[in-house]
């Protein structure tokens, strides 16, 4: 039994908009996953909910016009991890999705759900931005784009406005054409877990396979929000596909990171994990790119 | 024969259709809901409610607290035989809401509502004011003095100290040329995490409060309840349904007094008391830590001159099972490698932290962690080969223990590690992950354990059963015994079947225990009931034999010694004629104009024995040091469980046990703050309890020497499977790294901290 004040469906985004006008206090729902847990937990207790759930326009993988892909924002982990698309442009970003909770939850989540819950652990976060991904926002004023490190304020904080919702995750053919990744999640055990540290990297090797053309490296829970390391980007950037330069850019990450010393890691831990999972990482995305690393 | 068979179980198709029935499903939707209030501190006592804005929710009934309670009866919760000398009486020391709080969750107060969401509301709008005291959370610094004192009467919190003298120790480690090794070895406080949280609901019916509960133990819970409300027991009647496990914690009576008094409270209307998980991991009972110290002096032949053991078990705020836990490990470490000069002191004391009871286990695998890490510590000390060392020094065949009588009859030791090394290739294994190099290594390592099946000496051990012939020959069996998803009816009705001479589905079980009705038991805990309901069974079916035969001599007129009942005909042996079908009779009987009679057995049996249960698990690993985590290959547990009742049955409770013990040793730790006493991991996310994926396959394998003292052959295997998988865990790690783990579990936490100290990392 769950306390939920009032329930409203919307029929399409303008009704959902329309009705988050009408009730300005209430929490956007989509798969649930998220929100009746915190409902239970007593956070949003008597929460007066809308739900977007469907929406079906928001579901689906596509090319849009200029072969961005876009992901609609209500497009649930396993429809992502069995897109065609995915699996052909990014299927790292399959890969991370696949390794959130278990097959219900997957079944049920959003992508949409995974990334305006603002959470630094979220399995897509530092995919999307590690693929400089960019938020479809839509508002009362019409349509925003925003790139995914600024739709993160802060911890549990996203740049929606009153009446807004998230309609789709757009990565723009430039972000992705050439590029190659690799998703490691650090967990407590195989399944049902969330991250204790997350780290995706890709790489776009010049033409010989021998030159890190472009990295880009992104971290969840390194920091109160996910986060992209440009310095140990930097130390790899241009640089020989060889094994003085995967360890420059391991050791880089921690002038970048600044993860907390909790209870469910320590700082030293996981500063340690932090620098062997950018090592493996780069190292996998060089070798999925068709390039070897030089000892 | 029935008995040896893989025969499906009773409750199989009930349970695979959903149709079973649990506690929840047998409550009457106008039940009114009960949630309890729990300290925010971990230490102090509640000075006043603020009950203002919670009374105004919607649909609260009554908010009871602390205070409402009038007459304070206090009382025991352990699931022990209750015991008519005082002396040997559990420590009565609960009540069902406290003011005086001694752990960050303790019960202060009860919302009665008209639903859930009605008590939710309400338990958030209570506002309480605490006088705070100091908390201790660390065993050790309990018991120092001037620490933060729980209880009266127990000085520097020490529930009891045992201690266990043999030889003279202090005259032994004189001996020259002695190898000293020394290690502290500690398990984490674990949660039983059975899928079914407790659950209870109690209602008035006349004069009389029947409790509906997922109980291990009803009758037991039938008396603590009386005693907690200081009424006759038998104004109570507990009835056990099926259940979805209980582990341990459910063979402590959990919340039934507090949901009895309130139905009290209400005006003995339906009330029911449905504890979420949260509350489950905190508010239940707990595995004990237990941190222990050995020492040992060895001779460069591998053998032992002297052993010491301190062992110090964190009992949480409230008695519970106490101090029979850490004893019962403390007990094993002489038995398990005889050594003629031993010391061995163990404490059990209380800490500010949630009450450790019963656990799959009973204290040996906190004990096997200790022992079985240490001897492979030792073996590596003294360049011995952890296996030989072990064969070396292991319980001979033929040693007795003085207390319990229980002898060790067969090479069980051997002839499991033989079984268990061939399943998992061991030997080759062993060398070829000698000497690696590299960030990822594979390790395979060992550990034995000690278990002794049911209580005797120490408690009560009885059984009883009932058998009620039907018209058709078919017959009802009744047990104070319990099912508890181990399969145990089913077992009882091979048993049963085989005594009588019946087909298997001829036996009826009577699961469920209504102690208004079931036979008096104690229930299921101590890996007892097959050992334990085989002797009432055999003797009572026996019984039930002779009055039928008797009968069949009445309709025959052939000598009763020339009879006998097969396959549910009644067979003269001496040429095998079927004389009757066992229906034929039982319908005669029950309706003939001459001679009626209702045909029934019941009887108890007092048993005397006991028996040991040994066996082994090996495991094997491969670590990957830079990122500090360890996987589980494979494992194998080999068993001497004497003979298998139901073959099919005995490997799926090893694999339940070696789940448990993989977690255990692997991932899982209830974790507190330091600062306040709060548990910070008490819901499974946080709480690491391992998953499918993180399981290799469990390979199950039996060594079956009959037990001599037992009715079937047969004795423990219910708890035995968790015993040694942890400590298993861990000597394969040390095998691929030269790292032995200090604490349990080999999380990534604890391998960060262990690797970094070793310096490789």
């Amino acid at each position: 039994m769950y306390d939920i004040k009032a329930l409203y469906e919307a029929a399409s985004v303008e009704d959902a908009i329309r009705l988050l006008q009408e009730h300005p206090e209430a929490q956007i729902i989509a798969g649930g996953s998220d929100v009746l847990v915190q409902i239970r937990e007593g956070k949003r207790a008597g929460a007066e909910l809308v739900s977007i759930y469907g929406i079906d326009v928001m579901r689906g993988v596509t090319y849009d016009g200029e072969d961005a892909i876009r992901i609609g924002s209500l497009t649930s982990f396993s429809h992502i991890a069995a897109s065609p698309i995915i699996r052909e442009k990014i299927p790292v970003l399959g890969e991370a999705v696949s390794l959130v909770g278990g097959p219900q939850i997957r079944n049920i989540g959003t992508i949409g759900g995974n990334t305006c819950n603002g959470v630094t652990s979220a399995d897509s976060a530092s995919t999307l931005f590690a693929w400089d991904a960019i938020a479809e926002l839509t508002g009362p004023e019409g349509i925003r784009r925003v790139p995914i490190a600024e739709f993160y304020i802060k911890a549990g904080k996203v740049d929606l406005r009153p009446a807004e919702l998230q309609t789709a995750i757009i990565i723009p053919k430039k972000a992705y054409e050439g590029y190659h990744g690799n998703y490691i999640k650090y967990a407590m055990r195989e399944a049902m877990d969330i991250a204790t540290l997350g780290c995706s990297v890709n790489v776009l090797l010049a033409e010989d396979k021998q030159t890190i053309r472009d990295v880009r490296i992104a971290y969840g829970v390194a920091g109160p929000i996910p986060m992209r390391a440009p310095s140990a980007e930097a130390a790899a950037k241009g640089r020989p596909a060889a094994r003085e330069t995967v360890d420059a850019f391991a050791r880089a990450v921690l002038e970048d990171i600044h993860p907390r010393d909790s209870w469910r890691a320590a700082k030293a831990f996981r500063e340690h994990i932090a620098v062997e999972m950018a090592r493996r990482a780069l190292t996998k995305s060089i070798e999925l790119a068709g390039g070897e690393i030089r000892e | 024969m029935y008995t040896g068979q893989s025969v499906k179980r009773v409750d199989a198709l009930d349970k695979v259709t959903g149709r079973t029935r649990y506690t929840d499903d047998l409550c009457d939707r106008k039940a009114y809901i009960a949630r309890v209030l729990h300290s925010t501190v971990a230490n102090g006592k509640v000075l006043s409610f603020d009950l203002s804005e919670a009374e105004k929710v919607p649909g609260v009934v009554k908010i009871l607290t602390c205070f409402d309670l009038k007459e304070k009866h206090y009382f025991p919760t352990a699931g022990h035989p209750w015991s008519t000398d005082p002396s040997h009486q559990d420590v009565a020391d609960r009540l069902v809401l406290t003011d005086r709080v001694r752990f960050y969750g303790d019960d202060i107060a009860a919302v009665v509502a008209e639903d859930e969401v009605a008590a939710a509301q309400a338990l958030r709008l209570i506002r309480v004011e605490y006088e705070e005291y100091p908390f201790v959370l660390d065993v050790q610094k309990a018991m120092e003095d001037g620490a933060p004192q729980l209880h009266e009467n127990y000085p520097n919190n020490i529930l009891k100290h045992t201690t266990i003298r043999q030889g003279d120790y202090e005259k032994a480690v004189q001996e020259p040329g002695l190898v000293k090794v020394e290690g502290w070895y500690e398990t984490p406080v674990v949660q039983h995490c059975h899928i079914e949280n407790f659950i209870c609901f109690a209602e008035k019916e006349g004069d009389r409060i029947n409790v509906v509960t997922s109980t291990q133990i009803p009758h037991i819970v039938r008396r603590i309840v009386g005693q907690a409300l200081g009424i006759d027991w038998g104004l109570i009647r507990v009835v056990k349904p099926y259940i979805g496990g209980g582990f341990g914690n459910k063979q402590d009576v959990l919340y039934e007094p507090l949901c009895a008094w309130l139905c009290l409270q209400v005006g003995g209307h339906l009330v029911k008391l449905d504890v979420p998980r949260e509350e489950t991991f905190v508010c239940n009972r707990t595995r004990h830590s237990i941190r222990n110290h050995i020492i040992s002096w060895v001779r460069p032949d591998g053998t032992y001159a002297a052993r010491k053991l301190e062992a110090f078990s964190d009992q949480g705020a409230y008695a519970s099972h106490g101090h029979s836990i850490c004893a019962k490990g403390a007990g094993a470490f002489p038995q398990l490698y005889p050594c003629p000069n031993v010391e061995v002191d163990a404490y059990t004391v209380f800490t500010n932290k949630p009450v450790a009871g019963a656990m799959r286990g009973y204290g040996i695998p906190q004990a096997m962690w200790a022992v079985e890490s240490h001897t492979e510590d030792v073996a590596a000390a003294i360049g011995a080969d952890p296996l030989a060392f072990r064969r070396q020094n292991l319980m001979p065949v033929g040693y007795v223990d003085g207390f319990s009588k229980n002898e060790n009859y067969y090479d069980s030791f051997n002839q499991c590690l033989e079984k268990a090394m061939k399943a998992i290739d061991y030997e080759r294994k062993e060398k070829e992950y000698r000497n690696q190099t590299g960030d990822i290594r594979r390790g395979i390592g060992m550990a034995v354990f000690w278990y002794n099946t049911a209580v005797w000496p120490i408690s009560l051990e009885s059984t009883s059963c009932r058998m009620v012939l039907n018209q058709d020959g078919s017959f009802q069996l009744q047990m104070g015994e319990t099912e508890i998803g181990q399969g145990a009816d089913t077992a009882f009705a091979q048993m049963a079947a085989d005594v009588v001479g019946v087909p298997v589905d001829r036996v009826h079980v009577v699961s469920c225990q209504d102690t208004d009705v079931a036979p008096f038991g104690t229930s299921a805990y101590a890996s007892r009931q097959t050992y334990i309901a085989g002797f009432s069974i055999r003797q009572t079916g026996l019984m039930l034999k002779e009055k039928i035969l008797d009968y069949a001599h009445e309709l025959t007129r052939m000598p009763v010694f020339n009879l006998d009942i097969r396959e549910g005909n009644i067979v003269r042996t001496t040429d095998g004629r079927v004389m009757m079908t066992l229906g034929e009779l039982a319908t005669e009987a029950l309706y003939s104009l001459t001679d009626s009679r209702h045909i029934t057995a019941e009887s108890t049996y007092q048993v005397k024995s006991n028996a040991y249960s040994f066996g082994c698990t090996i495991a094997e690993v491969e670590v990957d040091i830079p990122m500090c985590r360890a996987k589980l290959l494979n494992v194998v547990n080999c068993h001497d469980a004497g003979k298998l009742i139901n073959p099919a049955l005995a490997e799926a409770q090893v694999h339940g046990g070696m789940s448990m013990g993989i977690g255990f040793g692997m991932s899982e730790k209830l974790l507190f703050d330091e600062k306040t006493g709060r548990p910070l991991n008490n819901n499974l996310l946080d709480y690491k309890l391992s998953t499918f994926l993180d399981h290799p396959t469990l390979q199950a394998e039996f060594v079956e020497n009959p037990e001599p003292t037992s009715a079937f052959g047969t004795k423990g295997l219910g708890e035995p499977p968790a015993c040694s998988v942890a400590p298993a865990i861990r000597n394969a790690i040390f095998h691929a790294t030269g790292v032995g783990l200090r604490d349990a579990p080999a999380n990534p936490h604890n391998l960060f901290k262990a690797f970094k100290e070793a310096g490789i990392i």
